[in-house]
């Protein structure tokens, strides 16, 4: 591969924390690499600073994890690497890994005197790229290199895979240099692209250049669209360039999904935050709606388990977003659902399901039912999970934007979603309201897309409403006080995110550390998330944008449980357990969510309930307690009935209830009703 | 210049710290890291050291004296300072931050106590040490301090 920076590598002192830009250190490389090391001791620091700088690398310290955070978040393309201890006062080193990992993306490595078994596997579980025993080594330190090098070289590959909106983006990306990737990265990743020649790729950055990063409204469709590619992925794989890749959306931009995703994934944290919680999951500005969220974390279970789901969801996704759920916030997915426009989202599940259920969801769902969904999941979030949320928010933030923009993405990311999950499970319907809507794919995705679904419909949910009703958002947010999210991390909330509906549009949370404050609008807004969920109501139908998740794989192992339709329900399902999150356990939030799609799924193939919504509310209570068994019972019907109309959801969801038996009713949802939700 | 002779000295110095197990390799790594941009900078890193672990050493000598002694705190406190520790290559020091340790998740009250006493014996013992290493350092000259052949 080689390394150029295309981008003229954009390098940040080391020392100072003045970034300048130099020239093109690719030819270097890895000199110049750019090092955030945090470390609270100072002798540490002082070492490892000596030593980065030994080995040539620009390194910046610094001994708080939170200043390391909004160091991250105000040079989005600053850094190449990150080093940071696990034990400091401020803020555990897993957490700082985890933020960083759905905000950033960056390989980070931990490192503590601590060698013990179960520290270092915790690093493994959280995603940390490496694990240093101290004291470290300079020949420790000098191969750090490599793990920018994989992950632009994995990247790179999903890059290639999907190939065009991807090199779309990196045009307007790369001129942008808004990316959240690296400079270097997206040099590297430009120079390396193995798949065309270096011509070809600069034709189309010459052509996409013009592209101006559209607004993107994170439209249901969109979102189920994102969803799908989530779940497919696998939430921890789920970075946004291979979900821009698998989402393949013309005009949208990886930071689109960057930022949408980040909020997605707080949105996730926040369910399954909140189904410790469990309560205030009412926000008021679920309204709209009446609905009320099940818990987040089993919606975040849920989510997860969409969003994981490639396939299947890995395990420690779950155990994350379980962990999320319950308040732990391991996960870093927690895909800030709440925030998806309700509307938009159910207009998700308006638009065919795509799982294999073909057409016939669309109908059914209605957007309103997406609705309810997400209102019911934003206010369970938990703080953390609002952090996640904004984390992923900030990714689904940009998706939001543009998934608005694209329309009835929605229906199309819960056809997605459902599609996705029909590989894995009908869980996977569960996050995608988009699913729901166009049943894109048809095939079959008897599998369990609902988790996926969910995860999708939370996903475009969470993008949605952030774009399509930022200022939609603003009113639900701040009507739902009631959201009290504990925010433990003010700074986690995902406030930029979500509260979508004060900036339309908002392509990623401003996590400038001021997450906080975004938080707590987000959180005001119970779960603020819902609000911008609400917003994708509006999507609604923008041009239906290819969400489809090509059979993103689903991977949510949802032991079949199928029907788009349980997609949509999934994904109030989802949204509900999010709230109430019990997903403990990591297989929890998968078989949670699977579950709840499933039983959405299932319910939903039962009969359009008219009563959708409150079925699903109470099906979302039910499955939301599922714990996680991580096996639907309910009976696969289609996979996702694309076409839940929020009441029909609630109905199949109901029905299903009834009819599943076996699934631990473990998720609470919290009753959100779902009302219908205009699209 | 009396330097060779200092230098000497110097060198069986320190050659002594490693011999009787006050230093480790770790003190070595930093020595390389030594350069014309940072000629004292194995003398900074300690100082740093030191003064950073006083407080340390204080809080655990404080949360000695509470009763019940909260061992997870202390075990907090001491694996941090151990970290600190084994960064400088301060062998003894690390060693008796370990068995510390081992009487924290033992419970063991009195162990910890009395670790804790040897820890700040070695503690000081190295201090001083080093510190007339430095000094040393300084007179031989900034050149040779931190030469020594692998």
């Amino acid at each position: 591969m080689k390394f150029s920076c295309g981008r003229g590598a954009m390098s940040i002192t080391s020392s100072s924390a003045a970034w300048k830009p130099t020239d093109v250190v690719a030819d270097q490389f890895p000199a110049g690499l750019r090092v955030l090391v945090v470390d609270d001791d100072p002798t540490c620091l002082m070492i490892l600073e000596k030593m980065l700088r030994t080995c040539l690398y620009e390194v910046t310290k610094c001994n708080r994890a939170e200043t390391a955070l909004s160091i991250l978040r105000e040079n989005k393309n600053g850094f190449d690497i990150v080093i940071s201890d696990v034990h400091m006062p401020d803020m555990d080193g897993f957490k700082l890994l985890e933020h960083i990992g759905l905000e950033m993306d960056l390989p980070v490595i931990m490192m503590s005197a601590d060698d013990g078994k179960h520290v270092v596997m915790k690093g493994v579980t959280h995603g940390a790229c490496d694990y240093l025993i101290k004291p470290v080594r300079i020949e420790a330190l000098k191969n750090i290199w490599q793990h920018v090098v994989r992950k632009r070289k994995n990247e790179w590959k999903d890059f290639e895979q999907s190939g065009s909106v991807e090199e779309g983006d990196r045009q307007p990306k790369q001129s942008e240099d808004a990316d959240y990737s690296s400079s270097a990265n997206e040099g590297n990743w430009r120079g390396s692209k193995k798949r065309k020649d270096d011509e070809e790729e600069t034709d189309e950055r010459d052509d996409t250049s013009t592209l101006k990063k559209p607004r993107v409204v994170w439209s249901v469709e969109l979102h189920q669209q994102f969803v799908a590619a989530v779940n497919q992925l696998g939430i921890d794989k789920a970075v946004p360039k291979k979900i821009l890749e698998l989402m393949n959306v013309p005009g949208l931009t990886r930071e689109n999904v960057a930022s949408h995703l980040q909020k997605y994934r707080l949105y996730l944290r926040r369910l399954s935050g909140v189904s410790q919680h469990q309560s205030n999951l009412n926000p008021p500005f679920i309204s709209p709606q009446d609905s009320t969220f099940g818990p987040l974390s089993s919606l975040n279970g849920l989510d997860l388990q969409a969003l994981a789901a490639t396939g299947q969801l890995p395990t420690q996704s779950f155990a994350r977003l379980q962990a999320a759920g319950l308040g732990r916030p391991t996960a870093k997915s927690s895909i800030p659902m709440t925030l998806v426009d309700q509307r938009n989202i159910f207009s998700f599940e308006n638009p065919k399901l795509r799982f294999g259920e073909g057409q016939q969801q669309q109908q059914h769902m209605n957007n309103k039912q997406q609705i309810n969904l997400l209102n019911g999941i934003p206010t369970n979030m938990e703080p953390r999970q609002l952090a996640s949320l904004q984390h992923g928010g900030q990714s689904i933030g940009n998706m939001n934007m543009q998934v608005a923009s694209h329309g009835a993405q929605n229906n199309q990311n819960n056809s997605l979603l459902m599609q996705m999950g029909q590989p894995q499970s009908r869980g996977q319907i569960l996050g995608d309201t988009t699913v729901s809507h166009s049943p894109r794919r048809p095939s079959s995705m008897g599998q369990p897309i609902l988790s996926n679904g969910m995860a999708a419909n939370v996903a475009s949910r969470n993008g949605i409403p952030e774009t399509i009703g930022a200022t939609s958002y603003n009113p639900v947010s701040q009507a739902t006080s009631t959201l009290n999210f504990p925010m433990n991390h003010a700074s986690e909330l995902p406030g930029n995110s979500f509260p979508l509906g004060s900036t339309p549009g908002i392509s990623s949370f401003s996590s400038k550390g001021t997450f906080q404050e975004d938080v707590s609008s987000e959180i005001k807004g119970s779960g603020g998330f819902m609000p911008s969920y609400v917003k994708f109501n509006d999507l609604s139908q923008h041009k239906p944008q290819n969400w489809e998740l090509q059979n993103v794989g689903m991977t949510f192992n949802f032991p079949q449980h199928s029907s788009s339709l349980q997609s949509n329900l999934m994904q109030s399902v989802l949204v509900q357990q999010g709230s109430s999150g019990q997903m403990n356990g990591h297989n929890r939030s998968s078989a949670v969510v699977s579950r709840a799609m499933f039983s959405a799924g299932d319910i939903k193939e039962h009969g359009n309930a008219q009563n959708v919504n409150q079925h699903l509310n109470n099906l979302v209570d039910n499955i939301i307690r599922v714990k996680s068994e991580g096996v639907f019972d309910t009976s696969p019907g289609n996979l996702f009935p694309v076409h839940f109309g929020q009441e029909d959801l609630m109905g199949a969801l109901l029905k299903q209830q009834d009819s599943i038996a076996p699934t631990e009713n473990e998720f609470d949802f919290d009753g959100y009703s779902k009302d219908n939700i205009p699209v | 210049m009396d330097r060779n002779p200092l230098r000497r000295q110097l060198q069986i110095m320190r050659k002594s710290f490693f011999d009787q197990g006050y230093l480790d390799e770790q003190f070595v790594q930093l020595e390389e890291l030594q350069d014309e941009a940072n000629p004292n900078f194995v003398e900074e890193v300690v100082t740093l050291y030191y003064r950073d672990s006083a407080r340390l050493i204080l809080s655990i000598e404080q949360a000695l004296e509470r009763k019940p002694f909260d061992f997870n705190k202390l075990d907090a406190h001491m694996h941090q300072f151990k970290g600190s520790s084994s960064s400088i290559g301060a062998k003894k020091v690390k060693a008796e931050s370990t068995q510390f340790r081992e009487y924290c998740k033992s419970r063991n009250r009195e162990g910890c106590t009395r670790c804790f006493q040897q820890l700040k014996k070695e503690y000081a013992t190295l201090r001083k040490k080093l510190e007339a290493y430095f000094q040393l350092a300084r007179q031989a000259g900034p050149m040779e301090t931190a030469c020594r052949p692998k």
